[in-house]
């Protein structure tokens, strides 16, 4: 947590209500979400318990598994969800298509991908947990042979898995957690352990009338009011669906198995709905901040690499891997960190509030333009000659860090490199003289167009942070050296993957 | 080493603290819970009185939200007999997977009782004579289930009974844990693992202790534990051998940290009482006469840590809004005064003026930059 957080979370104690940490949504929000709110069943690993599925608001659909140890039963939940997400994904996967082009110069290419891509919102991180599980536990079933499953329940799992191997990237969309997404953009009066309880959080963020957040927070904890936002049950809970269920089994006939089943049915979505309530309310609070101006660009993204999943999957189709190779997982964790090093900087361009973190830091700062200087023509790199270079000077009210020679770009004209010539401290403040090498429209000459260079009276932030930066290379799958154990053997699905021993 | 009391002797002031009800004992559990949190003074002496502090706490008007699921409970149980069943079949397997030693068949005994006893001295006096002849060098198979040994924590004895301590292996004795978490394509949730490791350390270094007080070589006891745990989705017993070396350093660390409890104790007033049964107010002047380290991490392990938040609250320390925040405060033990300090309210001290002109910096930047964000 930064500083500029933390003095939010100081001021969230004294005015009891959420801070905000932002000031657009760095999150695209889908018009149409799926919302998972899962149960498992506890003490086991990865027994469906229920869901509250869906796109409807309105009209969630109940999933319910009346009795979890049975194997059976846990696919049977599988096939429900899985009718449930994958027409939903159909429907991203038969939407438009747009070109993009990938790649500069000779290896320039040009491909298409889809409008739409599916977006799985679940309550809390947990959720994300009990995703990747239930993918796991799904994708390898054999649909043949002894306890075949339905076809629907490996593509389940494989879709599982994708939603929850983009999770782990900074800025991804298709996945998210609530709770996450909230106290990325608001900090409260309490710990981030007691953030990632969602009805506490919210409370926080949209207190109910007379009370402020510390005090909706203390209520929201009321397990009775508000049941644990899942996976996980509550204990008390527990021991009634215990005793339901134990009548559930040892009930004398099918008409009063039913009445149990029934009954289980009703509790399971009383402890779902409240959860169900709170990701929709959060949704329309995130819903209220504008978009910041990267958060499209994030979703072409992850619209691309949906597109590119739905035809492996129509071509290939093989299941992920039971763990990932080594090579596959450097290659991966290099991509984690680009992904977060370009969702920081992308946050800071298009929100001040974030910036103004790195101003703290001394990687960024903002001033006034206060002279400029637009027929400066310096020495290029061929001796003798003279490129046009004109310059700012912008005054700084705070102290300003950064030093002559460090290149620096300005959110407002992304476009335009930049290096700092010279920083002259004063008793108030720091001067900044700033050249500009390029962003003009391909004009080399003065008069700049119009908008290119700014006016004097601006208010300018430039910064060394750049959203633009070049990824590290790493090469290519099949040119890894024997070294790092030659190109990795592409995953074969075994036999063994697909077996389970039930007992 | 001060020779061990055959049962549970506290101090009487412990026991007039306690009351009529019988000492809680000490587990695995509580001992890493409180090495988690060794400056708590709280915890220390409400543990080496043996209170039940769900039931305090509930008493305050905190009802704890712990407990155990009785599927939970169900589970691990089933998986534990599972792991146990027909001679130890499972665990004799997984020893010789991977302990890599030809273990055909083992003797077990059974060290829940001892001859239909099962007061916690006698099964100690049995554990320790069979420590004594296997690690002697007798040759004998004998897996032991759950011995008894026993550990000095704050001053007080507890009780530790590992599920199953195994023979020599290859000069070796190894602590074996049966959970019922899943070893998911070989991983296991590391949170879980984590916390296992810390218990099975508490039973390493009591039979440790126990070797040093028997005049036997500690040498022999492998610094590995053997976790056990259901195998992806089914319940077919997977064993892996967790390295322990960095747990036990920081628990014997911990320890030596850790006050005595009496000591703790001779800070309350002669009145002081922590007996469940007696007035609300009462015990609510005495607990609060303990000093407490709340952060917002006791709330997933402690009973009382719902109570203590409630009292960071009112004195508006930094620490219940999370280390982190903690951190940007160094010096500051006041929300509030930080506050002031920020709004000019107050002047901070020399001690303080850096991490508050950092804040004040930051938080001037925060006014400038908020923009529409209300």
């Amino acid at each position: 947590m930064s500083t500029l957080a933390a003095v939010a979370a100081l001021r969230a104690t004294e005015t009891g209500r959420a801070e905000r940490l932002t000031t657009v949504r760095h999150t695209h929000l889908d018009d149409g979400p799926f919302v998972l709110v899962p149960l498992t069943l506890a003490g086991e690993a990865c027994a469906p318990l229920a869901a509250l599925a869906g796109t409807d608001r309105e009209r969630p659909t109940l999933l319910t598994v009346r009795q979890p140890r049975d194997r059976a039963e846990r696919f049977r939940f599988a096939e429900r969800l899985a009718a449930l997400l994958l027409p939903y994904i159909d429907q991203c996967r038969t939407a438009e298509t747009e070109t993009y082009t990938v790649g500069r110069g000779a290896e320039k290419e040009e491909r298409r991908r889809l409008l739409r891509a599916p977006q799985l919102l679940v309550p809390g991180g947990e959720g994300i947990a009990y995703v990747r599980l239930l993918g796991r536990l799904t994708r390898l079933r054999a649909v043949e042979g002894p306890y075949a499953v339905d076809p629907s329940v490996p593509a389940l799992g494989k879709w599982l898995t994708w939603f929850a191997d983009r999770a782990e990237f900074t800025g991804s969309c298709l996945l998210q957690a609530l709770t996450r997404l909230l106290s990325a953009h608001w900090a409260t009066g309490q710990s981030p352990a007691e953030d990632s309880h969602l009805a506490s959080l919210l409370a926080w963020i949209d207190p109910p009338d007379g009370l402020t957040g510390a005090q909706a927070a203390r209520e929201a904890e009321d397990p009775l009011r508000f049941p644990p936002a899942g996976p996980a049950t509550d204990v008390v809970f527990d021991q009634t669906l215990h005793d339901l269920m134990s009548r559930y089994d040892e009930a004398a006939n099918g008409r009063g198995r039913e009445a149990v089943g029934r009954q289980i049915d009703r509790e399971l979505r009383g402890q779902m709905l409240p959860t169900w309530e709170l990701v929709w309310r959060g949704v329309d609070l995130l819903r209220e901040l504008p978009e910041g101006r990267h958060v499209a660009e994030r979703w072409a993204y992850d619209r691309r690499l949906f597109s590119e999943y739905a035809a492996y999957l129509d071509e290939d189709g093989r299941p992920q891997a039971r763990r990932d190779h080594a090579v596959g997982a450097a290659r991966r964790l290099a991509r984690m960190e680009e992904a977060m090093a370009r969702y920081d900087a992308e946050r800071a361009f298009d929100d001040p509030l974030v910036m103004a973190e790195y101003e703290l830091s001394g990687e960024a700062f903002t001033g006034l333009v206060v002279a400029r200087d637009e027929d400066r023509f310096a020495p290029g790199t061929r001796p003798g000659s003279m490129v046009w270079r004109p310059t700012i000077t912008v005054r700084s009210e705070l102290p300003v860090r950064l030093t002559a020679g460090k290149e620096v770009k300005c959110p407002a004209r992304p476009g335009q490199k930049a290096e700092i010539v010279e920083v002259v401290p004063d008793c108030e403040g720091h001067t900044v003289v700033i050249q500009l090498n390029g962003g003009f429209n391909r004009v080399r000459k003065p008069p700049a167009p119009p908008g290119t260079l700014a006016e004097i009276g601006e208010t300018v932030t430039y910064t060394s942070v750049d959203p633009k930066s070049m990824p590290s290379v790493l090469p290519a799958e099949e040119d890894t050296p024997w070294t790092h154990g030659g190109p990795p053997k592409p995953y074969e699905p075994t036999a063994e993957d697909a077996e389970e021993i039930w007992e | 080493m001060p020779p061990q009391h055959p049962v549970d002797l506290p101090d009487s002031r412990l026991a007039a603290l306690r009351g009529p009800r019988p000492p809680q004992p000490y587990t695995a559990r509580k001992i890493t819970a409180l090495t988690a949190n060794p400056a708590c003074s709280r915890r220390a002496v409400l543990d080496a009185v043996g209170i039940d502090k769900a039931l305090l706490a509930q008493r305050m008007g905190y009802e704890p939200r712990f407990g155990q699921s009785p599927f939970a409970l169900a589970r691990e149980q089933a998986f534990e007999a599972l792991v146990k069943w027909g001679g130890y079949a499972e665990l004799i397997r997984l020893l010789r997977e991977q302990l890599g030693i030809p273990v055909e068949e083992a003797g077990v005994t059974d060290l829940n009782e001892v001859g239909g006893d099962t007061s916690l001295a006698r099964r100690v006096k049995e554990t320790r004579g069979l420590l004594t002849r296997l690690a002697s060098g007798s040759d004998e198979r004998l897996i032991l289930d759950r011995p008894l040994l026993t550990l000095e924590v704050a001053g007080q004895t507890a009780y530790l009974a590992p599920q199953a301590l195994t023979h020599r292996v290859g000069g070796k004795f190894y602590v074996a844990e049966i959970r019922s978490f899943p070893a998911i394509d070989g991983q296991a949730n590391p949170t879980a693992v984590a916390q296992t490791a810390k218990q099975a350390a508490v039973s390493v270094l009591a039979l440790h202790r126990t070797f040093e007080e028997l005049n036997l070589d500690p040498e022999q006891i492998a610094h590995e534990f053997l976790l056990i745990c259901p195998k992806d989705f089914s319940n077919r017993p997977y064993g892996r051998l967790v390295d322990l070396r960095q747990e036990l350093d920081a628990l014997r660390f911990q320890l030596t940290r850790l006050r005595r409890a009496d000591d703790l104790a001779l800070a309350l007033p002669p009145s002081a009482t922590l007996d469940t049964d007696r007035d609300v107010d009462e015990l609510d002047s005495s607990v609060g006469a303990l000093d407490a380290s709340y952060t917002p991490d006791c709330l997933s392990f402690c009973e009382m840590a719902r109570y203590c938040r409630d009292e960071a609250t009112t004195c508006a320390s930094p620490t219940r809004l999370g280390g982190t925040v903690r951190n940007t405060l160094p010096g500051v033990d006041s929300t509030r005064t930080t506050l002031a300090y920020l709004d000019g309210v107050h002047a901070p001290g020399p001690a303080e003026a850096a991490a508050i002109d950092r804040l004040r910096a930051a938080e001037r930047l925060r006014r400038l930059r908020r923009g529409g964000a209300a």
